[in-house]
């Protein structure tokens, strides 16, 4: 029996997808590949890339953290952040990422902790993107140049 | 009886009042189908969250005594929160009054100490003239308040929990029951009443056989943040709809008032304009007669 999956965020659902051959998700104690008949599993999920395949067809999303509950071939991601990598701007995560560094490494005096944290959670947001999308690129080229 | 003039001029004042709460009507309603889809939209999570949360509650695995988050934990009560959710705008009927008028007579019963904290500039008013102890605020969410908007209030209300501020709180906002109706309800927060189980088939197999990464009370400790950020994310929510419906609601109502005194004026003026034509009509041909003879 092929899998099923849903990527449901906090406001609105993302993706759906059935017949899968194999799903990859960001597991908090590591990557972790999800197959048809998996036993029922519930975990926390880390930041960094899900993938999912039918057949040679790859779909990858970023994930920003949740989690994630396996049970008779639905796969349920609850994700905090999700974004299908072919959405992602990679341009504007570079500005973001420089945007975030910049603000943390002169931090000025009327800064508070929180303006701190947000340019943390915005620079942590724009690597997982640019990580994503860098790495989907390379698998696409290699790939091509393999066909 | 008025005068011609006098009732002309009442007439277009009165159509351009309508012209104004229609135009206001069309703009909620527009607004309150987006509002209505967010608030749906986040349906499926939470209820996965809750759903979980029952499930892993009931296996008691987290709920040990000495391992117990502190979100579960009973305290003795010396300070409340109440966490009021309101409109920024008024114009939206009895939505604002009664939303405060419930959170007052809530807070009137309450022995303890309370603080407050306000979403939406309608009911920190009303908090600022009574008085209370307001320890935050937050204003102009906008008509669709995102995520990231909703999860700062939900973090306020969490550390002031966990630093010991209050030991209990409540959330009140308007609960969107369908497009004419909208109650205040005041709920729970925190301490964390955990779900009840909804369907107890599903959730069995749930409890029994699954496999928790690391481990179930790690899982948990990320869950309840999240269950209580979605809470109130949700109530937010609910409440932005309810303003909509309420706005949109109370806006047909001026314009079909509008419109009826429209019609009631319309009618004085035409009795008035034929009088005055009848009049007109006697003196001239009384004029006309005495030529004659």
């Amino acid at each position: 029996m092929p899998l099923s999956v849903e990527i449901i965020t906090a406001e609105e659902i993302v993706q759906t997808e059935e017949n899968l051959d194999v799903l990859i998700v960001p597991g908090s104690e590591g990557q972790l590949a999800i197959l048809p008949r998996h036993a029922p599993l519930m975990t926390t999920l880390d930041y960094g890339e899900l993938i999912f395949r039918r057949g040679t067809n790859e779909t990858s999303f970023a994930i920003g953290g949740g989690f994630l509950e396996v049970h008779s071939d639905k796969v349920t991601v609850l994700a905090d952040v999700a974004e299908n990598a072919d959405e992602i701007d990679a341009e504007r995560a570079e500005e973001a990422r420089k945007r975030a560094e910049e603000r943390l490494q002169n931090p000025n005096t009327d800064q508070t902790s929180v303006d701190l944290a947000r340019a943390q959670a915005s620079l942590q947001r724009a690597l997982l993107r640019l990580n994503v999308v860098e790495k989907r690129r390379r698998r696409t080229n290699a790939s091509s140049s393999r066909g | 009886m008025p005068t011609i003039r006098q009732l002309k001029r009442r007439i277009t004042s009165v159509q351009n009042t309508a012209k104004i709460t229609n135009a206001l009507q069309l703009v909620a309603a527009s607004k309150m189908r987006r509002a209505q889809d967010r608030a749906t939209q986040g349906r499926p999570y939470a209820e996965k969250i809750q759903g979980v949360l029952a499930s892993l509650a009931s296996t008691g695995e987290a709920g040990e005594e000495d391992g117990k988050h502190p979100f579960l934990v009973q305290r003795p009560v010396k300070n409340i929160g109440i966490l009021h959710i309101t409109p920024d705008r008024g114009l939206c009927g009895a939505l604002n009054s009664n939303l405060n008028r419930e959170a007052a007579s809530f807070v009137a019963e309450i022995n303890e100490p309370v603080s407050m904290v306000a979403v939406g500039k309608k009911g920190r008013d009303f908090f600022l003239r009574s008085e209370l102890n307001l320890a935050a605020e937050f204003t102009e969410l906008g008509d669709y308040p995102a995520l990231t908007q909703t999860q700062t209030v939900a973090k306020v209300i969490m550390e002031d929990y966990l630093n010991g501020r209050v030991d209990k709180v409540f959330i009140s906002f308007g609960e969107f029951i369908n497009t004419v109706n909208q109650q205040p309800v005041i709920k729970q927060l925190l301490p964390v009443i955990p779900p009840e189980q909804a369907d107890g088939e599903a959730d069995d197999a749930l409890t029994q056989e699954y496999i928790f990464e690391p481990n179930p009370l790690l899982v948990y400790e990320r869950l309840l943040p999240r269950y209580v950020i979605m809470q109130v994310h949700s109530a937010i929510l609910e409440s932005a709809a309810s303003e909509q419906s309420a706005r949109m609601v109370a806006m047909k109502n001026a314009t079909d008032n509008a419109s009826d005194i429209e019609s009631e004026l319309t009618l004085t003026y035409n009795k008035v304009r034929q009088e005055q034509i009848t009049s007109d009509l006697l003196a001239i041909v009384g004029g006309a007669e005495a030529l004659l003879e």
